[in-house]
């Protein structure tokens, strides 16, 4: 063929990818900064922020949907993510606070993305007296709202961890859970708790648009556990440097893929391009699950002995194939483990194959945390607490995003369920260690920055 | 900071699109899939067609720089001749191609 400049296997292979594999970009996110929405009065605040957001990305769906037809891949979410909000809410009350976060609810609904991040704010040292406020408002925000996500960072390789911080979180999650039980305490998968947080990070509900990040950008979010998977059971039994090649390559076509859209996109809205982030991202639909990669390449179940080398491995893998396809490869980009979006992570739950402390283990060489894990509705705020402070310790030390989405199953224990329907799947309530940890919890103060933070 | 201006699809120089179809061997297949794309203003650059994978293929290059109606017309005209002929067509632009099979 004269033109063809590809074989058809190639062809064929794309098409499969999408078609049986559930490729699929699984976000445009919008980043936008509102320093420029700063008013002395929150109705200005709240007017400034509604007119940006939705001038900006107004045509955002439109866009997404042309070209998830001309390239014949679909694109699953439209998102966007703002400054955290504790930059430009001033001298804002709880009260006032709310009201933003309603503001950006309202906005994101005339839209019609499905969620919007950045109700945030970053404590790592110490907070403000607008961070104490945008604590306060938390609950109350993810109750009153649908579609707002919101995040704190308590900490970082830099500054140590603020145990106080963790400490107010800790009861904060917990109220979340009391405001929203009757939709399954859904307020909590809308709050994420960050050490190390990145600040162009694509995917819900860690999304914010940092301060180091231009007027705007349109950042992508890739997956295709999926692909990875198929991938893997083609090759058979090959070892171990053959596997990371062969997921490598189609870590290299993923990251293409999303890299293409992402400009394109870029491109039509007018905006500048951000990165790809090339996570492996799982749904809860079936073929579509990063613990069955995990258990593809040798375990009987995810959850048992092996399971942190084989995601060390993927997750390496990941990055670099996908570092070679992009000059712009950020957010946090590796594999992810949410147990509830990921089928084989609930049917291990569900058999007690995957435990908390093996999740932990796992999230030392996985690019999030412990995520979309539902835990008794009883656990204490301190437990909550020390359990998010393990997660940060173990980003402080590793120099690594580490990130804790706990879902206290109000009302629920150890074998009852929990769903939230569509993409934030379901998942068993699973336990926790019910030695008290609230002597460590109640000390106050922080925990001193590593060693590691001494680079200069 | 000014926006720059929006990009309009299509306005790039090289509009070229790859049209896939899958589905047993029969007669009236080309002519079904060309005789759309001639309504439609759509140049064939290159026809190859062969098995795949077990599945029949045919694969066309055709460029969409004249093309008289959108892309999501286009693409729905030929599902509805597909379903015709009970082949599946895909129709994608030929950059998502270049971009993953090409260093």
């Amino acid at each position: 063929m004269r033109h063809l400049n590809f074989s058809g296997e190639e062809i064929l292979e794309t098409i499969q990818m999408v078609r049986t594999e559930q490729l699929d970009i699984r976000t445009i996110t919008v980043g936008i900064s509102l320093l420029d929405c700063v008013s002395d009065s929150c109705d200005g605040v709240c007017r400034n922020v509604y007119e940006k957001v939705e001038r900006i990305t107004r045509d955002l769906r439109r866009v997404s949907a042309e070209i998830a037809e001309e390239f014949g891949l679909p694109i699953i979410n439209n998102r966007i993510a703002v400054t955290p909000i504790s930059l430009i809410a001033g001298r804002s009350s709880p009260g006032d606070l709310v009201r933003i976060a309603e503001t950006l609810d309202r906005a994101a609904h005339a839209v019609d993305v499905d969620f919007i991040g950045g109700f945030s704010t970053n404590v790592e040292k110490g907070m403000t007296q607008v961070d104490a406020n945008l604590f306060a408002a938390i609950p109350e925000a993810l109750a009153a709202t649908k579609r707002v996500c919101a995040s704190v960072n308590v900490g970082s390789t830099r500054a140590g961890l603020n145990m106080d911080a963790i400490a107010d979180i800790g009861r904060i999650v917990v109220r979340t859970a009391e405001l929203t039980r009757a939709e399954s305490s859904i307020g909590c998968a809308k709050l994420v708790v960050f050490c190390n947080a990145v600040e162009d990070n694509p995917f819900m509900a860690g999304a914010f648009h940092g301060t180091s990040e231009a007027e705007w950008a349109v950042n992508v979010g890739v997956s295709g556990p999926g692909v990875v998977l198929r991938a893997i059971k083609a090759a058979g039994d090959v070892d171990f440097g053959t596997l990371a090649s062969i997921i490598r390559r189609t870590a290299f076509k993923i990251t293409r893929a999303g890299e293409l859209v992402g400009r394109t996109a870029a491109a039509r809205l007018g905006l500048p391009f951000g990165i790809v982030d090339l996570s492996l991202a799982p749904t809860p639909a079936e073929g579509d699950s990063v613990a069955r990669i995990l258990e593809e390449i040798g375990l009987e179940r995810v959850g048992t002995h092996g399971s942190t080398a084989a995601l060390a491995l993927l997750n390496d893998a990941v990055k670099k194939g996908g570092a070679m396809a992009s000059s712009y490869v950020g957010g946090l980009s590796g594999a992810f483990i949410p147990l509830s979006e990921d089928a084989g992570m609930i049917e291990a739950a569900e058999r007690g194959a995957v435990t908390i402390d093996k999740l932990e283990a796992m999230t030392a060489v996985c690019s999030v945390g412990l995520d979309m894990i539902a835990i008794p509705g009883d656990t204490p705020a301190e437990t909550i607490a020390a359990i998010i402070a393990d997660e940060a310790a173990i980003g402080m030390i590793n120099k690594k995003t580490t990130a804790v989405r706990l879902i206290p199953a109000v009302g629920k224990r150890v074998g009852d369920w929990v769903d939230f329907g569509g993409l934030l799947g379901r998942a068993p309530v699973i336990p926790v260690n019910t030695n008290s940890s609230r002597r460590l919890i109640s000390r106050g103060g922080r925990i001193p920055s590593p060693l590691q933070a001494l680079m200069n | 900071m000014p926006r720059p201006e929006p990009a309009q699809p299509g306005a790039a120089k090289a509009d070229r699109a790859i049209i896939t179809i899958i589905g047993s061997d029969r007669v009236g297949i080309i002519a079904g899939i060309a005789n759309e794309l001639a309504e439609a203003n759509v140049n064939i650059l290159d026809i190859s067609q062969s098995v795949i994978r077990e599945f029949f293929t045919m694969i066309m290059m055709v460029d969409l720089a004249g093309a008289a109606v959108s892309f999501h017309a286009l693409r729905e005209r030929l599902t509805r001749k597909g379903d015709e002929l009970s082949v599946r067509v895909e129709i994608q632009r030929e950059e998502i191609f270049k971009a993953m099979h090409r260093i």
